[in-house]
């Protein structure tokens, strides 16, 4: 099938200068100056038909303004041949920092490429977050890979091609604009024909990206926007080689950690000399607090941490708060407090206010798979294979805490259990290096055991978020204060102040952790998603960052937004309900932006909306949110029982409506919407990190029970596609509407408001009364 | 100490004390990835392999109890050219986001389905009650499992 031919690039350099397409980077991110992503579709309108020229026409200023910069991942890492290699078998090797974490973003990178490009997807090979052969582009986090990773892969992809093609034009004697492209291969009219290989050599790719190179139209893809199989899984179903865990190096041996029972307990004595002696014990290894030991075979150093563990001897340590009394615990303790909206208008005197308080708990991340690296030293140099999410900023704090030169390691990532934001990864691939270090010249796979991961993970933020708007006589919201209260939500390595890998703190010379940032709007941390889409005439919102941290926490899936969606979206639904209006009318009531009354209505629609009151038992309710105000649209209508005498609630059916801009690969985004609505009913209705004051209780699946099979809803997923609008990332979309949609129905089926997370059975009964 | 297994079908002998969990000597010493550690406490299900037809957690099956009973592990199933039907369903319903469950649901359900060779959704979900997902690659797995029992009862 030949392709058509790439529109000429237009003379006019547009730039895109809304604030959708600002940066939306979390510290230390890919994106952390503003980006253009939306730049490239908006020209190709410009391109395809004249009118939309003027329609998307800038001010000057802004067309103006900063005009080196590059769109997505492409401004920090310039050189063409930092994204991909054309091969001598005209094949294509593309080189990405983004990497695969079970959501399936390698396939639709190779999707991208091989659109561009005129490739089979087979063609293309991806290798992915090494820091000696990829591109740095941070974290693979906040569902930015397609925006910006996908933005760059396809830029360069552009670019590689045009120049393949110029080559050969210039072979054939012919102009660009005559020739054809399929399968790797140009076609001139006469029928003479190129490979890709047969150019290659012809071409450097090691120059400047100009971020300016044609990319195909929406209409004519046709490897993007298909359900096209991940390239993942048969290695998965069939126990290949799939997993940092499953890699097996010449000479391997085993280790463990042994962690103190409360966070900053020191080591006083451990008997290593009785572990010394153990079967297979090759080396335990003690470092100030820090302690683990390395085994021929992986059952002995399971046994020796078990005897190294019985005989340590440990003092001190930070005392947890009374679980019990955690958020006022929370709310006591010093913060800072940001107004990030601020927008005044007179209030009616005959408005009404309605008030209401919501919380959080702590959140485990709770990969079924415990994390693992494996790292070896070798003539001073340190390789690391770990699966963290930005194996760059992890080699800048392992280079701190080992007292090394960075460029003394190479950190390779390969896929470990899905981790859905920082949980162990990080910081197993410090305690390897650590082991490693002991035994060097042989690598040394480490995996932590379940109560490490459960006990010693950065967990999600507790989170207390309080409300109060003003009601009119006609039932709008007149007035709208918010305020959320919360540690940070990023804890991740390479961040500016101090070290934040774990056993760092513990080691005979400690590091510090970096002092807590919040993470800025638009994307926010803490008060990601703090401020609604909806149009209120007067509000006030504020972010009360905690600067105190009784337990560790970090990135978890959405960071804040699960618990201010939750709280926004519950508490629409409660003024609703003050209205006498219908949730969904309230909700289309005050919004204009119509991608946000689209996914809405089409939700409602799915689930067969009616207004009105339910029987006692069984209720539906909705949630929505426009993922960190600039991203994915979502709108989740959840179907609940409710056993009033156990106060267990069932969550039915889920029916949800998405909108991600252009789809790159629609299963790939309806298995991402459908896993964050699943999670988020397992944390609504079940989760919490237990403790006490002496330490962390809830270790194992036992203590942190999660929603089982039998207990998960049916879910049904609607797209919308939006060919002509920038491709959004939505691992992270579906969760906070998921939590409210819950709660919303609830209080539909009883009259009873949950405004505390989880809805457990507890809970549910001392609401009923 | 040397201890005999019989693993997809060859007489295998492994240098493991008899106390030693079959995980690990599947792993390290045999190379069958399959099985994963999850959690050491047969709470998740991700290490599950057959042992004489049942679904049984290898973190916690010594090797010196299962004497010469056979194990099956996920590799013994089939593979990516030559799937067995439990695989194949997994790969067309893209049954999977991280996959590091999926070991233990396709084992579990191979038990099942050779147990109720016609489940129902709800016997599926039974079936997997004692299987952890954290994705909430639910719908998925449940769909692959139901989708692999209709296409072995036509065969």
């Amino acid at each position: 099938m030949k392709t058509p031919r790439h529109p000429k690039p237009a003379s006019v350099r547009t730039r895109d200068a809304s604030p959708d397409a600002r940066a939306t980077a979390e510290p230390g991110g890919p994106g952390a100056a503003p980006v253009l992503a939306a730049g490239l579709t908006r020209r190709r309108f410009g391109q395809a038909t004249a009118a939309l020229v003027v329609a998307f026409a800038l001010a000057p200023g802004d067309a103006l303004a900063d005009d080196t910069k590059l769109p997505g991942s492409l401004d920090k890492n310039r050189m063409l041949d930092a994204w991909l290699r054309i091969n001598a078998d005209g094949s294509a090797t593309i080189f990405s920092g983004k990497v695969e974490l079970g959501q399936g973003i390698l396939t639709a990178l190779a999707q991208i490429a091989a659109e561009e490009l005129d490739l089979p997807l087979g063609s293309i090979a991806m290798i992915s977050g090494d820091t000696a052969l990829t591109p740095n582009e941070g974290y693979t986090s906040g569902s930015q890979s397609i925006e910006y990773g996908g933005t760059a892969v396809r830029l360069a992809c552009a670019e590689a091609q045009q120049l393949l093609l110029g080559r050969a034009a210039a072979k054939l004697g012919l102009a660009t604009d005559v020739l054809t492209v399929s399968g790797g291969v140009v076609s001139a009219p006469d029928g003479r024909k190129l490979g890709y290989g047969d150019l290659a050599g012809d071409i450097d790719l090691h120059r400047e990206a100009t971020g300016r190179a044609p990319v195909k139209l929406p209409q004519s893809h046709r490897i993007v926007g298909q359900a096209v199989p991940r390239r993942d899984i048969p290695a998965k179903v069939t126990g290949g080689v799939a997993y940092v865990q499953d890699i097996r190096l010449p000479g391997m041996l085993h280790g463990r950690v042994v962690r103190p029972p409360r966070p900053g307990a020191r080591l006083d004595s451990a008997d290593i000399g009785v572990v010394e002696a153990m079967p297979g014990v090759i080396a335990v290894v003690r470092d100030g607090s820090f302690l683990g030991v390395v085994a021929a075979r992986e059952e002995q150093a399971i046994k020796a941490r078990e005897a190294l563990r019985s005989c340590a001897r440990w003092s001190g340590g930070t005392a947890l708060p009374d679980p019990g009394r955690l958020h006022e615990h929370l709310l006591a303790l010093p913060s800072q407090a940001n107004v990030i909206s601020d927008k005044r208008a007179a209030v009616p005197a005959d408005a009404r206010r309605v008030e209401a308080s919501y919380s959080r708990p702590y959140l485990a991340h709770g990969s079924i798979g415990p994390s693992c690296a494996l790292a070896g030293f070798a003539d001073g140099k340190l390789t690391v294979h770990t699966h963290s999410q930005g194996v760059f900023p992890l080699r800048r704090d392992l280079a701190t805490a080992l007292r090394l030169d960075e460029r003394a390691i190479r950190c390779i990532h390969a896929e470990g259990s899905g981790c859905y934001g920082h949980n162990g990864a990080d910081d197993v691939a410090l305690d390897a290096a650590l082991l490693a270090r002991a035994v060097e010249g042989r690598p040394v796979r480490l995996q932590w055991m379940r109560d490490d991961e459960f006990g010693w993970e950065p967990y999600g933020p507790a989170m207390v978020m309080r409300a109060s708007a003003a009601l009119s006589a006609g039932g709008r919201v007149v007035d709208w204060v918010y305020e959320v209260f919360s540690n940070t939500h990023s804890t991740r390595p390479g961040q500016v102040g101090g070290n934040n890998l774990l056993a760092s703190w513990y080691l005979a010379e400690p590091l510090e952790p970096a002092p807590p940032e919040n993470i800025p709007q638009p994307a926010g941390g803490g008060d990601r998603n703090a401020i609604p889409l909806y149009g209120f005439p007067s509000q006030r919102i504020v972010n009360h960052l905690i600067t105190a941290m009784p337990l560790r926490v970090s990135a978890l899936r959405t960071l804040g937004a699960y618990g201010n969606v939750f709280a926004i979206e519950s508490f629409m639904d409660e003024l609703a309900a003050a209205a006498g209006a219908d949730p969904v009318a309230f909700r289309l009531a005050h919004l204009e932006d119509p991608r946000a009354r689209a996914v809405i209505e089409a939700a409602a629609g799915r689930a067969e909306w009616k207004p009105g009151q339910s029987g006692g038992t069984a209720g539906r309710g909705i949630g929505f949110a426009k993922y960190k105000t600039l991203s994915t649209y979502v709108a989740v209508v959840a179907e609940i029982e409710l056993d009033r005498a156990s106060g267990a609630i069932a969550v039915r059916r889920v029916f949800a409506a998405a909108d991600a801009g252009q789809i790159i690969n629609p299963d790939g985004l309806k298995n991402q919407i459908e896993g964050g609505i699943i999670q988020a009913t397992s944390w609504t209705l079940d989760e919490a990190v237990r403790f006490d004051a002496t330490g962390i209780i809830s270790q194992s699946w036992e203590s942190y029970p999660i929603l089982t099979m039998p207990e998960v809803p049916e879910v049904i997923v609607e797209l919308i596609d939006r060919p002509g609008e920038r491709p959004l990332g939505a691992g992270e979309a579906s969760s906070g509407p998921t939590a409210a949609a819950i709660a919303n129905a609830v209080a539909h089926a009883t009259g009873a408001r949950l405004r505390d997370l989880p809805m457990s059975p507890e809970r549910v009964k001392a609401a009923l009364g | 100490m040397a201890v005999t297994l019989k693993v997809n079908g060859t007489t295998r002998v492994v240098p493991a004390d008899p106390d030693t969990p079959l995980l690990y000597v599947l792993r390290n010493d045999l190379g069958l990835n399959g099985a994963k550690f999850g959690c050491g406490l047969a709470q998740c299900g991700a290490c599950t392999v057959l042992v004489s037809g049942l679904a049984v957690r290898s973190c916690v099956t010594e090797i010196g109890a299962i004497g010469d009973a056979d194990i099956v592990t996920i590799e013994g199933l089939g593979t990516v050219d030559r799937p067995h039907p439990l695989q194949r369903a997994f790969m067309d319903e893209q049954a999977a986001q991280c996959g590091y469950c999926i070991n233990g649901m396709i084992m579990t359900a191979k038990e099942l389905l050779d147990r109720l060779p016609h489940p129902t959704e709800r016997q599926v979900r039974e079936g997997l009650s004692q299987n952890l997902c954290r994705c909430g690659a639910h719908g998925r797995i449940i769909r692959a499992v139901l989708r692999a029992a209709n296409a072995m009862g036509k065969t």
